[in-house]
């Protein structure tokens, strides 16, 4: 059933649609900096994009500051909704499900081709922007301090040496980006339980990947509201940026473990509750 | 091959099937009848496990359902309220998937096996194109033959000809015969009287939840022990046979009589004309309209809910 999900999401064109346009993104981002050579200052604009002029190795990162806040959980979002109620809308489910495919089966199969699809767009979205990165904006040795690689790799643009900075070699600059990348993943995968569960709630996938949207949206919305203050280290968004710590000297291990922490609870919890909600449910569509 | 006992299914308040005793036979030819909206389909995704039973039991094969609907299931063959296919892929593609999916059947069979389901139904010719470009008619020949792909030994259809152009019908009707023949038991729901009147040896009617009759064909549609006579010269038939007319209408008198033949003699010998002559047999439609109200689909003025 596995396979059989994972030919479903390669001969999907929409797989393919999302995951270039995902890509694309930033590659357009990169040729309007590299033409105009205007980088939005330190601290605006998606993170590290400020430094990326002057070192096209961090340009992965940069990449995925870029699509992590609206892109990416879209995307993630649209293939979860769609992964049971999408089979409901269709009318395929009950033929799957009398073929026989047990409920658990199904539903695990569909959550590994999610979890395909999301590394997949977010490697395919670190990848191409390396490529990018390096033909556009060159390769350097990335500075960076306890305050982050944006200030540091500007002052390090000065000065050939920054007094507070280290030098990362190019395979340390590989493992940061590979953590950020696996933080990522592992962020849209709460999106995606999200979306999951409400797919089992639906026969709608729209209204499942919207739902889960809109919980976003209101989880964006109390974060930076101090009202909510109390609530935000729980909510899932919280820490979504928090894999920019990955690019300081010493790596600030507290909101990335935080980060992971809460992701877990989040997909472990509503995976149960799309489980128990799936296996018990009438098939009506 | 399937029973069940006070099958029961409640949504909310409405009362959907209502102790339901189906009895179907190994070999059956099952018609499953009804108005709109009275239960079949409920009934059908029961059997299948797809919705589960507010009380009652059902056993297919011998195996309770839905506990251990798993092992029957690789032997069942259905088509639920019509087809249904990924439309951007072809029809040969949408087999194959269903057919790797769930326990699968042997892969190595696989090809062989839906080449022979599309030339059962009909879609052996059948190209590359996606079946979103394909006519009602072929998806609903797509589905059948994915009921087909591993030899069922029962098959569940639910209107399995809708869509389909008189050739067509006949084409499945001969098919399903063909299948049952070869020991596949047939359970068709449908509320098309005419499909089941022609392929069904058993029919079981439900009406708003209820099971209200359940039977051999040949037994209900047995003769009644009347006799119906046309005849141009229906007077002077009336008046000849006075007393064991019991019906009247121009040409047409039904008479009490068990044996058409002997009436034809009668007739003749009085050098009456008799243009037809044969026993009474009630005929399935008069049958379900006796004991069944109007669907559901029909909700008259002042009827609320349409309850």
């Amino acid at each position: 059933m596995i396979t059989v999900e994972l030919v479903k999401l390669v001969r999907r064109p929409r797989s393919w649609v999302s995951v270039a346009l995902l890509c694309g993104l930033p590659v357009t981002v990169a040729v309007f900096v590299a033409v105009t050579h205007l980088a939005p200052p330190p601290g605006q604009g998606p993170a590290l994009l400020s430094a990326v002029l002057t070192n096209g190795s961090l340009y992965p990162a940069a990449a995925l500051a870029i699509v992590l806040p609206l892109f990416l959980p879209v995307a993630v979002a649209v293939v979860a909704g769609d992964s049971i109620a999408g089979e409901a809308g269709s009318g395929m489910l009950r033929y799957l499900l009398a073929r026989p495919v047990g409920r658990t089966r199904l539903l695990v199969a569909k959550l590994i081709a999610l979890v395909v699809y999301t590394v997949t767009a977010v490697v395919a979205v670190a990848g191409t922007s390396y490529l990018t990165g390096r033909l556009l904006f060159g390769v350097q040795p990335v500075a960076v301090t306890s305050h982050g690689v944006t200030s540091s790799a500007i002052a390090a643009n000065f000065a050939a040496t920054s007094l507070s900075g280290t030098s990362l070699s190019p395979g340390e600059v590989l493992v940061r980006t590979l953590g950020a990348i696996a933080f990522i993943a592992v962020s849209m995968l709460g999106v995606g339980a999200i979306a999951l569960f409400l797919s089992t709630l639906t026969d709608s996938s729209l209204g499942a990947a919207l739902g889960a949207l809109a919980a976003l949206v209101t989880s964006q919305v109390l974060v930076t509201l101090n009202a909510a203050a109390s609530v935000s280290p729980y909510l899932p968004t919280r820490y979504w940026l928090a894999w920019v710590d990955f690019f300081r000297e010493p790596i600030l291990w507290r909101n990335i473990e935080r980060g992971f922490a809460v992701q877990a609870v989040y997909v472990v919890v509503l995976l149960g509750a799309a489980w128990a909600n799936f296996a018990t449910k009438d098939i009506t569509s | 091959m399937i029973v069940t006992r006070a099958l029961t299914k409640r949504y909310g308040r409405v009362l959907a099937v209502d102790r339901v005793d189906l009895d179907v036979r190994e070999g059956d030819r099952y018609g499953f009848l009804g108005p709109n909206g009275s239960g079949k389909t409920t009934v059908v995704r029961m059997l299948l496990g797809l919705v589960y039973a507010t009380s009652g039991e059902i056993e297919i094969m011998g195996r309770p359902v839905p506990s251990r609907v798993g092992e029957v299931l690789p032997r069942i063959g259905a088509l639920v309220e019509g087809p249904s296919c990924y439309g951007h892929l072809s029809g040969r593609a949408n087999l194959a998937l269903i057919d790797a999916a769930g326990k699968a059947g042997p892969r190595r069979t696989r090809r062989r096996r839906i080449g022979e389901a599309l030339d059962r139904v009909g879609l052996a010719g059948v190209d590359n194109r996606a079946v979103k470009k394909y006519s009602l008619g072929m998806r609903q020949r797509l589905g059948l033959a994915a009921a087909l792909l591993r030899a069922p030994r029962l098959l569940v259809l639910d209107e399995p000809t809708n869509g389909l152009d008189p050739q067509g019908i006949r084409e499945i009707r001969d098919l399903l015969a063909e299948l049952n023949q070869g020991g596949t038991t047939v359970f068709l729901s449908s509320h098309q009287l005419s499909e089941v009147e022609q392929l069904c040896t058993r029919v079981g009617i439900v009406d708003r939840g209820r099971l209200v009759l359940q039977q051999d064909l040949d037994a209900l549609r047995a003769p009644t022990g009347r006799v119906v006579v046309r005849t141009p010269d229906a007077d002077r038939a009336a008046a000849l046979l006075d007393g064991r007319v019991d019906e009247r209408d121009g040409d047409r008198l039904v008479i009490a009589a068990a044996d058409p033949a002997a009436v034809n003699a009668d007739l003749v010998a009085a050098g009456l004309r008799v243009s037809e002559i044969g026993p009474e047999r009630p005929s399935l439609e008069e049958l379900m309209l006796s004991v069944t109200g109007s669907g559901s689909d029909r909700i008259d003025a002042g009827s609320g809910d349409g309850e």
